[in-house]
């Protein structure tokens, strides 16, 4: 018999889906404890500068106002930086909320007034007196183009830039050269659901925290060492995050300014930030990039200088990887990275989506198609000339790379090969129609990750892992692999998740959850499964004695033996049998050191982008997108295709909308609100496409998955940006490409 | 620029108006809540009446995520008070269907994976009910259009549209027979 438990690679649709259209799902500020207060957030109207007094007498004589929070009456808590670095932080000294009378930011959290109602603590906030010394400030990162510095450490998973061979010797030799610069304004994450927590405040002085996170372990970390409390008294539980993109790696301040208010007044707060607060805790920075590039007479590069300058917080050190990827997407022997930021009076910036990457491909991708234009080349003939059959940054092979099939998938189902190469060549009515290409590479990452697993006498099969759910389909691949390793249907498993009582995981990053966790719920359910074999040997004349782990596959509900399926016991007799209630297994997975020295581990894509500009208007319509992604193996094809269906859409925002634009007079965001902030609607999103080349990757982790969330972003606001130049002839290097530069 | 602001107006604040009886018909359901007037909708359901699947993504009417069906039409409940919805039909997601009893439309949106995070879904899929209920899309095109005030940051838009036409098609196809 076929198996009816192969999960894995299949298009199930998501298991929480219910829970999710029927509004049944919980997101953090929805769990209605009882006797709860609320809290609303007072932000500096002043970009730096100090706090003169703060009024709230008045305020609080207003019935039903519990407390105004401020630095004026904070209790003493934590001292050194270390208690609030998370495990994400950059260096330096973290932004302590209400610490003193220092503004250091513009929005920056002043004061948080609780009071039994939303609607009162809302109006008290408003009419809350704030005495402030304003002082100079300094936001605008093209005033720093000669200020900047090279980073210092920077966080986990910062890498200097390496430099191989000479370019400028390289350069010299070259046929033909360009050189650019490239930018891109600042841009928010702006998750739909807003930042907020609920404390819960238990009677005995324990604490349960539902906070809008991607990580609840970095969350009870941080508020335990803040706070002085121990693991029991503060459990951090997030089941749904509505959506993250980065902005909920670290603890915000929410977290924060809930906690501290829960353990003062010894009640359950609930604190929401509102849509415009939500661009005070971190952005993708304002970059500013050159890129330098030449040719020989065969299309081949000879060097390559990239740099990039962004802005930093006066207070911390963000880093995030924007040049590497030049040194190891094509190949070159001569490569000069160069990689500065800049400290400025604005909150440090915070990773997004395919951070460092979503920039630097941007900048190296439009300059690749500038060169093989200078070269006559058709851009992709001119990649497929420099393909990279190994990572050059650090003189490896890679464990996998099918970048070549993708192109030639992509290019085929595109029809690329009838492209004109002359840019204005085609028009439909009043339309220049356009066709471009790039792509990216992103990192196929892995971290230590714990699981549990418990099947009860019934069949019922429990996995848990404190990983997160924000939209990546987490429930779903768990629930997945833990069915097929022990050979069950979906409906028998159900996958816990967000929640410090169980497991350890990961912050939901990297793109490395599926990896991570992923490993662990198999390697647990493994554990489990051998457990489960020795008592089918119990069992009298089990067809089984004798076999080893190795002898024995868990299908359709039954152990049975892979040379001879006939050999079979049902999986509920056993259990039924044992006697035992329940059977439980926990293991863990961590990336093999290894195999990480032997090989570099990447995912790959290629976008092919049409683009339709009105001449006369300067809009630009992508009709069509088509987005190849080489990243291993897929665990679920409908929840994979929807977060690369996703990353189009950042990419067409990236191109086309999102920039947060800042007013330097006030060092302040000006258009922080989803009204004047642009992101894409329906009406914006035409014909997109998803292609996954198969890539088996068996070097890469036990289930040869390398990440999907973020590399399918990479190329899309190249390729509509080099669609646009075939279009219209004109060369955008500044994001979003607005209608007057096309006019 | 720098200098010392000054304090706001020193006026007297007015007091905070009180809370009276209001009765919300939810769902087919009295909901009897104590809501001072200036409670918004959305914050009734949300924080008075339990009913948490209305979400608030922006409190300004400019991403849709709190959409209900007030006698039948789609309105963002951020930008009506409570008070003035009182003996008005108002229907939530919650009433629209429940896990073992869905909705054509709740169902069309997990076929179609039509979300990621699913914080706006519920928004969503109530809008698509107004649409239904106005009668008026049928292309792909007029749906596009039509769905466009609610804002979906994880980009499930191709699903939407597909989940939504897949119900007006069938729909369609009902009344013609």
């Amino acid at each position: 018999m076929s198996s009816t438990t192969n999960h894995v690679g299949k298009a199930p649709s998501r298991v929480e889906g219910p829970a999710k259209v029927t509004g049944a799902a919980k997101y953090s500020a929805e769990f209605n404890v009882p006797d709860l207060v609320y809290g609303y957030v007072v932000s500096s109207p002043i970009a730096k500068g100090k706090i003169l007094k703060i009024h709230a007498d008045k305020v609080l004589a207003i019935p039903g106002v519990l407390q105004v929070f401020s630095h004026e009456n904070v209790p003493g808590l934590a001292w050194f930086d270390k208690s609030y670095k998370d495990d994400v932080a950059p260096g330096g000294s973290p932004f302590r909320p209400l610490h003193d009378d220092e503004v250091k930011f513009s929005m920056q959290p002043v004061a948080l007034v609780v009071a039994d109602t939303f609607e009162l603590a809302r109006y008290a906030a408003s009419i809350l007196d704030i005495e402030y010394k304003e002082s100079t400030h300094e936001t605008d990162i093209e005033a720093k183009r000669d200020d900047g510095h090279e980073p210092g450490k920077g966080k986990t998973g910062y890498k200097p830039p390496v430099r191989r061979g000479n370019a400028n010797k390289g350069l010299a030799k070259a046929e033909q050269h360009i050189k650019q610069e490239y930018i891109h304004g600042a841009q928010h994450h702006n998750p739909m659901e807003l930042f907020g927590a609920t404390v819960h405040y238990h009677p005995n002085g324990k604490l349960t925290i539902y906070d809008k996170t991607q990580g609840v372990y970095n969350c009870q970390q941080y508020v335990t060492k803040v706070f002085g409390l121990s693991k029991e008294q503060a459990r951090v539980v997030n089941l749904y995050m509505g959506g993250g993109f980065g902005a909920g790696l670290r603890p915000q301040y929410e977290l924060f300014l809930s906690v501290l208010a829960a353990l003062e007044l010894k009640r359950s707060v609930r604190l929401s930030l509102t849509r415009q607060q939500m661009f005070s805790f971190g952005h993708r920075p304002h970059t500013l990039q050159t890129v330098e590039m030449g040719t020989g007479p065969d299309g081949a590069l000879l060097g390559l200088k990239h740099s990039a300058l962004h802005e930093t917080s006066r207070f911390e050190e963000y880093t995030e990887n924007v040049v590497n990827w030049s040194g190891m997407l094509y190949k070159c022997p001569d490569v000069h990275l160069n990689y500065q930021v800049a400290a400025l009076d604005v909150y440090t910036p915070l990773d997004m989506r395919a951070p460092g990457a979503a920039t630097g491909s941007f900048a190296l991708e439009v300059a690749m198609d500038e060169m093989a234009y200078a070269a006559g080349l058709d851009p992709l003939e001119f990649r497929r000339r420099n393909y990279a059959e190994e990572d050059q940054n650090e003189n490896k092979p890679f464990s996998s790379k099918k970048l070549r099939e993708a192109y030639d998938e992509g290019a085929r189902r595109f029809g690329w090969d009838k492209r004109p190469m002359a840019p204005r060549a085609t028009k439909e009515g009043n339309m220049l129609v356009g066709w471009g290409v790039a792509g990216g590479v992103w990192d196929a990452s892995m971290q230590k990750a714990a699981a549990k697993a418990t099947i009860t006498a019934d069949g019922k099969l429990t996995v848990s892992s404190a990983a997160g759910e924000n939209g990546t389909g987490t429930y779903t691949i768990m629930t997945q692999i833990a069915a097929e390793t022990l050979g069950l249907p979906m409906e028998a498993v159900t996958f816990k998740l967000g929640d410090t009582t169980l497991p350890e995981a990961p912050v939901q990053g990297g793109s490395w959850t599926a990896a991570s966790v992923g490993s662990a719920v198999k390697s647990t359910c493994e554990a489990l499964g051998e457990k489960l074999l020795k008592l089918a040997q119990k069992l009298g004349d089990s067809p089984l004695k004798g076999a080893k782990f190795e002898d024995v596959e868990f299908v359709n509900g039954q152990i049975r033996l892979r040379q001879d399926h006939d050999q079979a016991v049902v999986l509920r007799d056993v259990l039924q049998t044992s006697g035992e209630r329940e059977i439980e297994a926990d293991s863990s997975a961590m990336p093999n050191p290894l195999t990480m020295q032997k090989y570099s581990m990447h995912s790959h894509n290629v976008v092919f982008v049409e683009v339709k500009v009105d001449e006369e208007l300067g809009t630009v319509h992508v009709s069509r997108v088509l987005n190849v992604v080489a990243a291993g193996r897929i665990l679920n094809q409908k929840t994979a295709r929807s977060q690369v269906l996703g990353s189009i859409v950042w990419g067409i925002s990236m191109a086309l909308m999102e920039e947060t634009v800042m007013d330097h007079r006030f060092g302040r965001y000006m258009n922080h609100n989803y009204a004047e902030y642009h992101v894409p609607v329906n009406a914006d999103i035409r014909d997109i496409e998803v292609v996954f080349v198969e890539e088996e990757d068996p070097h890469v982790n036990p289930l040869g998955v390398k990440g999907i969330g973020e590399v399918g972003l990479l190329g899309v606001a190249a390729a509509i940006t080099n669609a646009v130049y075939h279009a219209t002839g004109k060369r955008v290097r500044q994001l979003p490409i607005y209608l007057d530069k096309l006019l | 620029m720098s200098g010392t602001s000054t304090p706001k107006s020193a006026g007297q604040s007015l007091p905070p108006p009180p809370a009276a009886p209001v009765t919300l018909r939810i769902n087919g359901q009295d909901h009897h809540l104590e809501l001072a007037p200036w409670t918004s909708l959305l914050d009734a359901l949300r924080e008075y009446a339990g009913l948490t699947g209305t979400k608030k993504g922006c409190d300004h009417g400019q991403c849709g995520a709190c959409t209900v069906l007030v006698d039948g039409k789609r309105i963002n409940s951020c930008l009506t008070l409570a008070v003035l919805q009182e003996g008005a039909d108002i229907t939530t997601i919650e009433g629209l269907g429940q896990e073992g009893n869905l909705h054509p439309l709740q169902q069309a949106f997990i076929d179609h994976d039509a979300f990621q995070c699913g914080y706006c879904t519920p928004g969503q899929i109530c809008s698509a009910q107004g649409l239904i209920n106005e009668g008026k899309a049928h292309t792909e095109d007029e749906i596009r259009e039509l769905m466009s005030g609610n804002i979906c940051r994880c980009g499930a838009y191709v699903g939407i549209l597909n989940a939504v036409k897949e119900v007006v098609d069938k729909k369609s196809i009902a009344l013609r027979s």
